[in-house]
Order: C-alpha cells, then structure tokens, then sequence
C-alpha cells in the first residue's frame, strides 16, 4: 500500500518545529508501524537526508521506549497496543497518517519524535520503591500476600512507562503512571512502612515537574498499551488524602556515634 | 502559578464544593417545585427562608464561599491545565471522554453566565424591577406570582429552560467525577455510581425546566386563574 | 599475555564461595566512598549492581543507552526465574539445580560458579519480594512455581508472562533510590565509545552523549560491564532493536578476551519473518508446544492452505524422529529440525521459512475453552502480529536467535584479565556453558549484580595501591581522540547505503553458515566474506548529519561497524570448536539421532581470545574445564 505521512520534525528542544509530509511507498500489511517508518528512513538515508528521530527498542511491546501520536491517539488505532506492535493492516492504501511525538511541557521534545521523558524517572526516585537494602530481606515466603492482592498489584506494576497517558490527556496528566507506582506497592505488604511518604513524595514530585491535573475522562487507560485501570487513579486520591491527614511529623534522627 | 496545594488537594476542592453545590441544587429544586403546590405553599416557604435570620446568612456565606472556591479553583486548573501542553495536536481526537467532560469548563462558564442572570433576575429583581414589590393576600413577599409572570415571557422560559442542559451536562460528569476524586470508587458499585449522576443530572433538568415549562403552557396560572 | 589464574578457591565445591567470602579483601566502610566504579548498563545485573554498591558506600556512574534505566531488555523476559527453594517440597536443592545447570550447559562451564549460582539463587527471590516484585501465589498467600524448560522440579518463580519486566523494575526502583539519595550519577542516553587502559588496568571509559554529541572521559577505580548479549549480530533476533556488542568488543579489542563466543542460543518458537524489512522476532512462550503438534507437509513445495493437506501428506517430524519427546524435544534439537525441514523446500508461509504449530487437535480434544483459558494471551499476542487467527489456522513459528552464552572471559571474582574490569550478566562467559536453561538468565544476572560483584569488587579496591589518573590526563585524551576519529570517518564515508542494509547482509550471512547449523566449508566462507562486507561498509555507508547532535544514523552505524568486525571472531571461535555442544552444533559431529556430540578429550576448555587487530586472526587462551565432582555425560532425547 502507498501512503501519505505528515510527520512533526524538530531539530531541538528551542526549535518551533514542522510538520514535514513524506510518501511511503509499497509498504506491506504485515510490517509493523515501526518498520514503516524503517522504510521510510533508508529512504531518506540512501539520498543523504537525516531519517526521522524516534524512540523504540524491544519492538515487542514491553520496554516502554516508544512513543507516537498517531492520528491523534496515542500509540495509534489499536487498543491495549503500544506503536510497535500496532501493524500497518490498521490502515488503508492511500491513508493520510499524521505523526506527532508525545506534547507535554514535561516531555520537552529531543528530536522530531523523540521526547525526554526523565520526569517520570524522577518521579520513581522520588519515592517508587521499597528501601530495603541487599541481604536485608527476610525469607520470600515469610510473609504471605493473598492472591487477589498480589494479582491487582501485579495490574498496576505492569506499567511499561511509555508516557502515553500523559500524551493522550487534554491536560497532560501523569495521574495513570504515579497511581500505578503507588497502587502497585500500596498494595503489598512490603510497601507499607513507606506507604504515607511516598504518596505525598511522589505527587509531590509529579506536581512540580509540570504535568496538568486529572480530569477524568480517563483517556489515559484508553490508551494505555497495558489497559491500567483508571480505578488506581482513585486509590492514590484516596491514599494520598488519608496520608495528608495523618502523616505524622518525622523526627529529626539523634546523632549516632 | 502553581500554590502551594497539590494537584490532588486542588481537585479534591473541586469535588468537595462540587458536592455541596449538588445539594444547593437539589435543595434549590426542591424549594421552587412547591410552586406546584400553589401561591401559598410557595411564598410561605419564602418567608420562611427570609425568616431564618443569621443561619440565613450563614447558608448564604456558606454557598458563596462554594461557588467561589468551585470557579476559582477551576479557573487555576485549567490555566495549569493549559500550560501543561503547551502547543496542541495538529490532529487532535479523543478515545472514550464524553462529551460532558470535553465540554466541563464549557458548561461551567455558561452555567456562570445563568447564575449572573438568575440573581440579577429573582434575587436582585434587576432584570424585572416592576416584580420586585408584589405581595400577596398576607402581605408576604409573593414570589408565586413574580415566577409566572416572569416565565410568561417565552424568551426568559426559553433561556432557563435553555440554560438547564449545560447544567444538566455538568452535573452528569461532575457528580460522578467526584467520587473518583475523591477515592471512593469501588469496581462494584461503579456503574451504579455512574448510573445514579446521570439519573441526578437529569431529574435536576426535568425538575428544574418543568416550571417554566408549566407556566408557558398554562399548566400554573396566577392565583384567581388569571 | 597468558591467561590469568581462574582464582577458584579450593576445597569441597559447597564450601568454596564461604570460604572465598572470607579470603576476600575487604575496603573499610569509611573508605568505600573514596572509591569510584562505573557501571556500563542498567538492566538486571547492571542495575543490582549499581544499587547494591551504591548501599555499601561506593561512588557509583552507570549509563545506559535508552532515555531510562527502566528500559533495558532484561524487561523482555518472560518466562520465569529459577531458585532452589524447594518450596514445592518436590526434591529440588542447591545441588540439583547445580547438576541441571551444568547439564543444560553440556558440560562446559565451571562447577565452582555454577554451583555459587545455585547458591545464592533462593536470596535474589528474597530480595525480589522484600522490593514489592508481585510473583504469582497461590490462594494461600505463598509464593507459586511451575516447572520450566524440561525441568522436572518446579522452581520456577513468575509473575505473569512479565517476570523480567518486575525484576528489572524491582532493581531500577532501588537504583532510583540510590540516584536521588546521591549514591549513583545516572547518565541516560550515554554510550560508552571505549574502555582506558593505564599499565594493564582499566582507569576509566570515553562515553558519547547521543543527545549532545559530546565525548566525555569518566575515571573510576573499576569498571563494570552490564550491557549484555550479542543475539542482534544475526539481525534478526529476539533481542532489543538498541542491543549491541560495543561495550563488550571495544573493551576486548582493549586487551580483554572474550570467551567462547561461538556458544549462541537458539529459540524453537518465534514468530516467522515475514518479509525483508523486518526489524524484529518475537518470541512466542515455549509452553506451546505443550499442546501443539509441529508438522511441515511432505510434498516438497506444496503451497495449499493447511487444512487442504490431509493428515496423510503431513509430516509431523518431531513425533516421528523422537517418538518418546516428540513435540517436547529440547530447544536445540527441536530448532534444527525445522531448519531441516525448511532447507528441505518443505517450510510454510510465504517466504517458506516456517514450520505449522498446529492446535487443532488439541482444541478438539480439550474444546475451545481449555485452550483459550492456557494459551489466550499468547493467542491474541499472535493474531495481533499476525493477523491470523490460531483458533481457525495453525501458527507457523520458527526459530530466532536469542541468547549469547559467550562473552568476556572472567575469572571467579567476575573480573576480566584485565585488572578493574569487571564483567557481569550475558556480557560475561561464565555460568551458562554451552547452553542455558529456560529461566536461568534472569537469576545470573540478579546473581552476579546482588550478591556476588558487590563483595569481589571490594577485593581488587582494597589491593589497589595507585589512585587512577583523572579525566583530563593524557591517557583519556588519547582514547577520546581515537573515538573522535573514528565517528568522524563513519560520518566522512558520505556514501548511500544505509548501515541497517549491511547489518542485514551480515545478519543473513551469519545465519546461514553460523547459526543453528554450523560446518567448517560454511564458517570459512564467512570468514572470507566479513572482510569484504566490512570495507564495503567503510566506503558506502550513509551516515548524514553531523557528530554534535543527536544522530540516531551514527549512532547506529557504530553499532554496526564494531559487529562487522567482531562477527569474525564469532566464526572463527565456531570453526576452532571442532565438536558440538549444546547452542553449537558441528554437522560433522553428531550422533546418529542428530545430536550433539562432544568431544571432551579435546575440547573441555574455555577459549578465550585475545584481540590481534581488525582482520587478524585473534590469540587462542585455553582454559582447562576440571570436574571434580560431576562426570560430564551425553544427553538422549529418543
């Protein structure tokens, strides 16, 4: 099939950026979205132009690297899918298909569709783990968790962080991803000590990196490759509001030696 | 830009007084719906409420402070909102948000828009000044027949009526949305929740077109029929 | 140079890393943050790694190539990890999971840390619950297992279909801890160009900012290498489209010796290619061919719909070559078969590079249902890929690259022969042998990250008597010269092929005459043919833009050139090993069932090769394999 594709380049984050419109030709329905655009870069290389910018690594749909607005969706046509393993039997031959990488001001733009999505780094670093050092831990089986428990956990931790919730929501929201950390390790036993501090530390953080807030209309697990529940994003307002009210004040640890 | 409240605490103002405006609506609706009852059931419900004195007041302050904090953490929101995605989409779509939530702050303005209309109308009698001083038979204030021959004007009818499906669409995301908010959703009785806003939003636009609507048609008529 | 000393510790094989433990060095807690190491990659043994060091005190760099840690491929694995926990009680111990590892491995790794492996396995899933990683339970509320990869206990842990994704969450969330309390710098989207060697030791590495461009020397007291497996220098394989082998090479052609690179691992059931563009293979879980009969037709060329052949015109093969495993055969034997077959003109699918996985018959035994509820997730994953229905049309799978069992030689302590260089995870060489076991990856790279470098690594620190040079001294200046140079001819060569087209051609190449199925006339027509890719390679390829910007065609060309030139050490280790074992099969050497045959009299060692220039033939180091407690036997599959 031959198709028309109208793809937003940048040259960096100070530039203003253009949609560009490049022709794929004779591409086959069983490649993969990605490899359309393949395509299309050995193209632009074999007449010495630079190929289109943009993220991807495992092509299987788990690390979370890759990162296109397709026609306006994030991760394209395909739900619970994310653009690597969305296949170009989507569309149709003679198709406009408009490429944009993820817009937010958290995710300033790298390259074409390339965006730096370290916020959500730091957001984890902020709080998303369990501090429990090698060789601290006691015996896997000590405590046990119920199923249904480890299973709704395991829901929320699938979480890839590919950042799609926050491209596809109006108000570029991070609510989906945080709520998934703080759900995941909510949930669990190991994560209680920390429950109250991570919850305010990571909103916290989420709050200052520039994300919009939540209006519900739950895009977010719409898109999400990993159909994430939008019902975590009520867990942590619920968590973090029981933290708010009785976080106890911390104490100043007393000198050791 | 930013205070120093979180986004969730933020939000949660929003539910919160959004809740609150609910049952002012509600209880709003409930009052007006006595003029079904007649001139008497009516004025005396509104001397009654005239009557209340500084609870009076409090209600009043009460209310105010909701629809201040609702609009003006709304209008923070969405400048954040807004500055959160700086340029657009060139090709913009939506997966599942309804059109109520598209249209949220939408709906809000106009829904503003009314009230500035509603007090000016029946509260500050400035739309309509040659109803502001009619009494009836008890020398009550007789809000009866000021409602009627208001709502005896069709353009006034058309608007009220007009104005309670921007309402009825704010509601009908608003008071689900809260509970999200919130964090009281349950994946059980989630769908009830959502049911039960949209069956709110909606008893609140049939209730609250139905006087209008009843006294365009004649269904309610002046005392002596008239 | 001679190959260093193993360092295996002596006495009973159960008492070797205890009494190891305590004949190591030890750095003063005080001093540990005066110590600088730099971790080269961030999944799984990189990650534990960089976490675990940064606890004890050490000032720790680790880089990866993605725009997050969170991203390395270690995430991709599916299956499970294994440990000795016996929690099943079913008679599982460290022993046996020594013995079936070694085994797997045909007979050619070092019981000394096969067995440390095996030992240490039942505390990484410690570790992994203490973090919040969400392994499968039972209704009890304690921790589920399933049996994997032909095993006949049940030690394998897993969290859905997703086991390394929460493992490598697991350790990127206490690297994120370590990183905001200043234990570790995090450089993302930073690969490292080279190794710097001062006076035989590793001081530090020239690192690419791919973002900026920019080249920058980072010192340290050690370097550790975490950046994996080499699968991507066949192209197509089920690795990440990022993965490389220059951290790895670069550091070999530095002084370090890789060890047995030949020893490369094939998976039976990958979706087929499905054209020339292809970028990617995806692994499909093994556990189908637990219900699923393989058959190809047996007409040479017959193109007719599958269920237009009757039953008589197939030919299920496996459950004719192995009647007692059939379907069941082991990774290896069941992947060369349908090679076999394909080479045979008898393969299906359009491009005739594929075998049926048929479900028919299961679905009419067991109804429609049962299947859905065991495979339905797999199901999907394939329609979706696909575009064909499984219910109504068998699957056609076929085998993909995978897994590199070689790497960089190292010694008991982890450490390469080039002292401060460490090597961990798929990177290395040490623990897999010839051929890993399914959910054995995922435990030696956790293994080697949390508990076995952090505790030898303090061992070369604490002998260290000369403090490396800093970043601005001439010895960095002269490497990040020679990186500069090189990226300035890959972006003068001005030519018009892009390099993906070469990796392609170098992709097909060594599938062909180095994959499944190698013979010695094969390996030497690729050793002729490299040389010729490789200077095509220099002259044609198009690599526009320039070096001080993000330039994701130079990165990449990179990439390739340093496989154009390690793909011949790949050749030449595998025509060396003149017998087959495990991933490595010979033609010339195998039974009569078409199974490996091992020649230990002559080839129980490790090779270990030492860079002799680009195109020269690399220095053979061997090292003796010595079993003292397990006798090396044959595998049958009849």
């Amino acid at each position: 099939m031959n198709l028309k594709l109208v793809v937003w380049r940048q040259a960096g984050p100070q530039d203003k950026g253009r949609a560009v419109t490049y022709e794929a030709r004779d591409i086959s329905e069983h490649m993969s979205f990605l490899e359309m655009l393949d395509v299309v870069n050995e193209g632009l290389l074999s007449k010495g132009e630079e190929p289109i910018a943009f993220d991807s690594d495992c092509r299987e749909g788990i690390c979370g690297m890759c990162s296109l607005v397709i026609n306006g969706v994030a991760h394209g046509p395909e739900r619970g899918t994310a653009t690597c393993q969305l296949h170009m039997r989507k569309f149709k031959d003679g198709d406009t298909i408009t490429i944009e990488p993820w817009k937010a001001r958290a995710f300033p733009v790298v390259r074409d569709l390339t965006v730096d999505r370290s916020a959500f780094d730091r957001i984890v670093q902020a709080g998303g783990f369990v501090s429990v050092n090698t060789g601290n831990a006691p015996d896997a089986n000590a405590v046990p968790v119920p199923k249904t428990v480890a299973d709704l956990a395991m829901d929320a931790a699938q979480c890839i962080g590919c950042g799609a919730c926050v491209a596809q929501c109006k108000n570029a929201s991070a609510m989906l991803f945080v709520a998934a950390k703080v759900s995941h390790l909510a949930l669990l036993p190991q994560g209680q000590p920390e429950k109250q501090r991570r919850v305010l530390d990571m909103v916290a953080r989420m709050d200052s990196e520039g994300f919009g807030n939540c209006t519900n209309q739950y895009e977010c697990e719409a898109v999400c490759p990993k159909s994430i529940s939008s019902s975590f994003i009520a867990r942590m307002n619920r968590e973090y509001l029981a933290a708010s009210a009785a976080r106890q004040p911390e104490r100043r640890e007393e000198g050791g030696y | 830009m930013r205070l120093s409240l979180s986004s969730i605490v933020k939000k949660s103002i929003m539910a919160v007084t959004g809740l609150a405006l609910c049952g002012f609506v509600l209880a709003h609706m409930a009052g007006n719906l006595q003029i079904f009852l007649g001139q008497d059931a009516l004025n005396a419900y509104a001397a009654k409420l005239q009557h209340l004195g500084p609870f009076l007041w409090l209600m009043r302050i009460g209310l105010l402070v909701c629809f201040v904090a609702h609009i003006v953490t709304a209008a923070l929101l969405t400048v954040e909102n807004r500055l959160a995605r700086p340029s657009p989409y060139l090709h913009q779509a939506t997966v599942k948000a309804t059109f109520a939530s598209r249209t949220l702050p939408m709906t809000g303005l106009i829904v503003l828009g009314f009230l500035i209309y509603h007090l000016a109308h029946f509260t500050f009698k400035l739309t309509h000044p040659e109803h502001a001083h009619l009494s009836d038979a008890l020398g009550r204030h007789d809000v009866y027949s000021m409602v009627v021959l208001s709502f005896r004007e069709w353009p006034v009818s058309v608007a009220y009526v007009a104005a309670m499906v921007p309402l009825c669409l704010h509601l009908s995301h608003g008071a689900a949305s809260l509970f999200q908010t919130l964090g009281l959703r349950h994946e059980r009785y989630q769908p009830a929740i959502r049911c039960a806003a949209r069956g709110f939003a909606l008893l609140i636009l049939a209730g609250n077109s139905s006087i209008p609507l009843a006294v365009l048609v004649g269904a309610v008529k002046l005392p002596g029929g008239a | 140079m001679p190959l260093p000393d193993a360092k295996i510790p002596s006495g009973p094989l159960e008492k070797k890393w205890d009494k190891h433990r305590f004949d190591l060095k030890l750095v003063n807690p005080a001093n540990k943050r005066k110590y600088h190491v730099i971790v080269v990659g961030s999944g799984l043994a990189g990650a534990s790694a960089s976490a675990t060091l940064a606890e004890l005190g050490y000032r720790v760099t680790c880089l990866c190539f993605q725009d997050s840690p969170r991203r390395a491929h270690s995430i991709a694995a599916q299956g499970g990890i294994n440990a000795s926990k016996n929690y099943q009680n079913d008679g599982d111990s460290v022993y046996r999971l020594f013995y079936d590892t070694l085994k797997g491995g045909d007979f050619r790794a070092r019981e000394a840390n096969v067995y440390r492996l095996a030992q240490v396995s039942g505390a990484i899933i410690d570790q992994c619950v203490a973090q919040g990683v969400p392994f499968a339970r039972e209704y009890g509320g304690y921790l589920a297992n399933r049996s994997f990869g032909g095993a006949q206990v049940s030690r394998t842990f897993y969290a859905r279909g997703q086991t390394g994704q929460q493992l490598l969450l697991g350790a990127y969330q206490a690297l994120s801890r370590q990183i905001s309390s200043g234990g570790v710098r995090m450089l993302v989207r930073s690969e490292m160009q080279d190794l710097v060697v001062e006076d035989g030791r590793a001081v530090g590495i020239v690192t690419r900012d791919l973002v900026s461009g920019k080249l920058a020397s980072l010192s340290a007291d050690a370097v550790v290498l975490a950046s994996g497996g080499y699968s991507s220098v066949f192209y197509l394989s089920t690795n990440a489209v990022g993965c490389n082998v220059t951290a790895i090479h670069r550091a070999y052609r530095r002084g370090a010796y890789l060890a047995n690179p030949c020893y490369t691992q094939i998976h039976p059931t990958c979706i087929p290619v499905n054209g020339d563009l292809q970028s990617k293979l995806t692994l499909m879980s093994e556990s189908l061919r637990n219900d699923g009969r393989i058959w190809v037709p047996k007409a040479k060329g017959d193109r007719r719909a599958p269920a237009d052949i009757p039953d008589a015109e197939r030919d299920y093969y496996l459950e004719r070559k192995y009647p007692s495993y059939g379907n069941l055969a082991p990774r290896d034997i069941s992947s060369r078969s349908a090679k076999e077959a394909c080479d045979d003109g008898r393969g299906v699918g359009e491009h005739g590079r594929g075998v049926y996985l048929d479900f028919s018959e299961a679905i009419r035994r067991l109804g429609r249902a049962t299947i859905a509820e065991r495979y339905g997730n797999l199901f999907e994953m394939y329609e979706r890929i696909t575009g064909e229905d499984p219910y109504q049309v068998p699957m056609r799978i076929y085998p993909a690259a995978h897994y590199t069992m070689g790497g960089l030689w190292v010694d008991y302590n982890l450490m390469s022969n080039v002292p401060g260089l460490f090597v961990i995870g798929e990177a290395n060489f040490s623990d897999h042998g010839a051929n890993r076991l399914g959910a054995s990856a995922l435990m030696q790279g956790l293994a080697d990250g949390y508990f076995i470098l952090p505790y030898t690594i303090g061992d070369y620190l604490a002998q260290k008597k000369k403090a490396s040079p800093a970043p601005e001294a001439p010895v960095f200046r002269d490497v990040e010269r020679e990186s500069s140079e090189r990226l300035g001819r890959l972006l003068e060569a001005k030519g018009r092929t892009p390099s993906d087209v070469f990796h392609r051609q170098l992709g097909k190449l060594l599938w062909d005459k180095c994959g499944m199925a190698r013979n010695a006339r094969g390996l030497k027509e690729a050793l002729a043919e490299i040389p010729r890719l490789r200077e095509r390679f220099w002259k044609e390829v198009s690599v526009p833009g320039t070096g001080e910007s993000y330039n994701r065609a130079l990165e990449k060309a990179g990439r390739v050139a340093d496989y154009l030139e390690f793909a011949e050490l790949l050749c030449q280790d595998a025509l060396h090993r003149d017998e087959s074992c495990g991933g490595h099969f010979r033609e010339e050497h195998q039974t009569e069932d078409g199974e490996a045959k091992r020649n230990d009299e002559a080839f129980s060692y490790v090779a270990a090769w030492e860079y002799k220039g680009v195109g020269a033939p690399a220095a053979l180091h061997r090292e003796p394999l010595v079993f003292e407690n397990v006798k090396p036997g044959q595998r049958s599959y009849k």
